[in-house]
């Protein structure tokens, strides 16, 4: 079977462009803004959808996520509600391809078997765990490769040539390139090492490969289109919420188009680089 | 639930996977995975090195200045043994304190320190980070650091900061960078979080002491080894002083590496009983504690599986202890397994169970102890009375009290 991930990148390739991979995360700044955000998405220009599961500890991620994931907690988010947003999102596009990301414990805490049946049910596609390299592969990513969810690894500027092999053996969908030693939401120090590691990756492996960390504007979305298959921006969108909210930390009117401006723009730069199809 | 079989060893662990059981593991961002490799490799490779051995051992005796004393507290024993007359009994345990409190720094946590800035210095790193809740961590590390010219950085809570305020400044006075973490609540799981932040940015030059015997594998391993010292200590000051083996082990758990470098080289003598004693805060009950074993259940968090205090949706909750020093949400994977394992009884004890203890410990044996083993000598109160007086216990005596003088003045409204 044909998977979302692969039919949208495929989809993006013969429109010869990078897919922009758009991360917000569930329930920020609070359920029903949160889906109306999810439901904007696609019209705005996003190809591939990471919806982050919040986490009381994200030891991988910068400020802007750690608060919008707090904002989402304080507004009572779950991991049982962020499949609901996913079920309501998939009643209206069953095309647009959503990825989970986040930390492992609020999945292990709700039982992986249940859980993987679950967020089948509602139309996951994949999953990224910030916490469970390959070497812990039994836990949460064999079963979900079995189970028909694809499970994405990140591959960073850490993983030499010969570890790679490892960390692409159990990898589907596509690979994740965090493009920095660091936390998400930091500053890319070079596009060509960038590029470079990219060109490194396709070497050993046929799936497409998307880069995030630090992809802030739509120039850095265009600068890194030109090698990887995918841009993804997180940390710049849910800063957008952030900046959207009133002195009481509430949505308003313009958070939704706040996020949504920006993927337009971002979706723009993905755009501006042409490549072979 | 599994039937757990009884091993043929409880010192076999972890294996090659970094676990316990089910427990530890390597639950962290691939950016880390190269480095805690190296690290393995690296201290496999130290640990059987008969220079590093002796370079440890050196700084051990004449820096940190061990052995520390295994001390009869005679006045302490005869409190025990006056409490169980006054219930009719005629028992009291004979009671010893290992004082790792006398070492340089005040706690045990130098002894760790000393073992992981010596392998730091053979891997050539530079830069030395350090997570801290009490302080007593981020002393120890800022002192090796200031004796061996490397930078060091320490990752503090911000909450912490405000009530240790005089490990800060010896933090400050020996050259370290303090930095207070706001994110989170503010204490030694949000310093964690902010430590694997900076080591996942700064992979090539950074080190990561680790306080406990927790986080990634070969951490919980590592910190335990090098902790060991007290219990192998023991073990021969005992034989000396008594001819035999103790028959019980006590000593206060947070992270459990004062616990654990005690426990360790007597986990297979079945006849030496042993009690961990949890941080249980305003009462277990009460919800506001730091006791994971007993009022938490298992979850993955900070790179190894554990028991963790949490919500239904797998959330951390906020850890409470009058002690900064046992304020965390979870505790080491050794602990965890040996709790499944029951071969060590895992108990807890109030703050004001542990301020109560804290004073009679002072004024009955001129020991102001850390407000940390003043847990596990409330529980030597109520327990030793209950047993023969040629029962012989160690209480592990791991902290000072300088640094919670004004924690306790607080409490007992300026005494």
């Amino acid at each position: 079977m044909t998977t979302r991930l692969a039919t949208r990148f495929a989809q993006c390739a013969a429109e010869g462009r990078a897919a922009l991979v758009t991360f917000v995360t569930a329930g920020d700044p609070d359920h029903v803004t949160a889906q109306a955000i999810l439901h904007a998405l696609p019209g705005a220009g996003a190809d591939i959808i990471e919806l982050g599961v919040p986490f009381t500890d994200p030891m991988a991620d910068g400020i802007p996520i750690q608060l919008a994931g707090q904002r989402a907690l304080r507004a009572g988010q779950t991991l049982r509600k962020t499949l609901a947003m996913v079920r309501d999102f998939r009643k209206r596009d069953a095309a647009t391809p959503i990825v989970l990301m986040g930390y492992y414990n609020p999945i292990y805490v709700y039982g992986v078997d249940v859980f993987l049946k679950d967020a089948l049910a509602a139309g996951v596609d994949g999953l990224i765990m910030v916490d469970l390299p390959p070497e812990e592969d039994a836990e949460l990513c064999l079963p979900a490769l079995k189970a028909g969810l694809n499970f994405i690894r990140l591959a960073t500027p850490t993983t030499d040539d010969k570890r790679l092999p490892k960390v692409l053996q159990n990898t589907s969908g596509f690979v994740y390139y965090v493009s920095m030693t660091g936390i998400t939401g930091g500053v890319i120090a070079s596009y060509d090492a960038v590029g470079e590691a990219v060109a490194r990756i396709k070497a050993h492996t046929n799936l497409p490969v998307a880069v995030g960390f630090g992809v802030k504007t739509a120039a850095d979305a265009a600068a890194i289109a030109k090698g990887a298959d995918g841009v993804v921006v997180g940390s710049a969108l849910v800063e957008k919420v952030r900046l959207s909210l009133d002195g009481a930390g509430k949505a308003t009117p313009a958070t939704v188009s706040a996020v949504t401006d920006l993927v337009s723009e971002l979706a723009r730069g993905v755009r501006s680089v042409r490549k072979a199809a | 639930m599994t039937v757990n079989p009884a091993p043929n060893s409880f010192r076999n662990g972890p294996d090659e996977q970094g676990r316990f059981g089910i427990f530890g593991g390597r639950f962290v961002a691939e950016t880390l995975m190269p480095l805690i490799l190296d690290l393995e490799k690296a201290y496999a490779e130290a640990k059987v090195d008969p220079a590093f051995r002796t370079e440890l051992d050196g700084y051990l005796k004449h820096y940190v200045g061990r052995p520390s004393p295994l001390y009869f507290a005679e006045r302490m024993t005869a409190h025990v043994r006056a409490l169980a007359e006054a219930k009719g009994g005629t028992g009291g345990a004979k009671i010893y304190f290992k004082r790792d409190e006398l070492n340089h720094t005040g706690a045990h946590k130098v002894n760790n320190v000393t073992g992981q800035i010596l392998l730091a210095m053979r891997m050539g790193k530079k830069r030395i980070i350090a997570e801290t809740g009490a302080g007593q961590h981020g002393v120890a590390t800022a002192t090796l650091c200031a004796r061996f010219g490397l930078q060091c950085v320490v990752y503090m809570g911000a909450v912490d900061v405000e009530r240790q305020k005089p490990n800060v400044f010896r933090m400050k006075m020996l050259g370290a960078e303090v930095i207070p973490v706001q994110s989170g609540t503010r204490t030694l799981k949000d310093a964690m979080n902010e430590a694997l932040r900076d080591w996942v940015t700064n992979v090539a030059d950074t080190f990561y002491c680790i306080g406990t015997a927790a986080g990634p594998h070969p951490y919980p391993m590592m910190v335990r080894d090098f902790q060991s010292v007290i219990g192998h200590e023991t073990r021969a000051q005992m034989q000396e002083a008594e001819g035999r083996l103790p028959d019980s082990l006590i000593a206060s758990i947070g992270g459990g590496s004062n616990a654990i470098g005690l426990f360790h080289p007597f986990l297979d003598e079945p006849s030496v009983k042993i009690w961990g004693v949890e941080a249980a805060g305003h009462g277990v009950e009460s919800g506001q504690h730091a006791a994971s074993l007993t009022g938490g259940r298992p979850g993955v968090l900070h790179g190894n599986r554990t028991y963790l205090l949490m919500d239904d949706d797998g959330q951390i909750t906020d850890a409470h202890s009058i002690s900064a020093g046992l304020d965390y949400p979870g505790i080491g994977p050794e602990h965890a397994w040996l709790h499944q394992m029951g071969r060590i009884d895992y108990i807890s004890a109030t703050d004001s169970e542990a301020l109560e203890a804290f004073q009679l410990c002072s004024k009955l044996e001129g020991i102001i102890p850390a407000l940390e083993p003043s847990h596990a000598l409330a529980k030597v109160v109520q327990l030793a009375p209950d047993l023969p007086r040629d029962h012989l216990m160690v209480v592990n005596l791991c902290g000072r009290g300088d640094k919670d003088i004004f924690t306790v003045a607080e409490h007992l409204g300026g005494m």
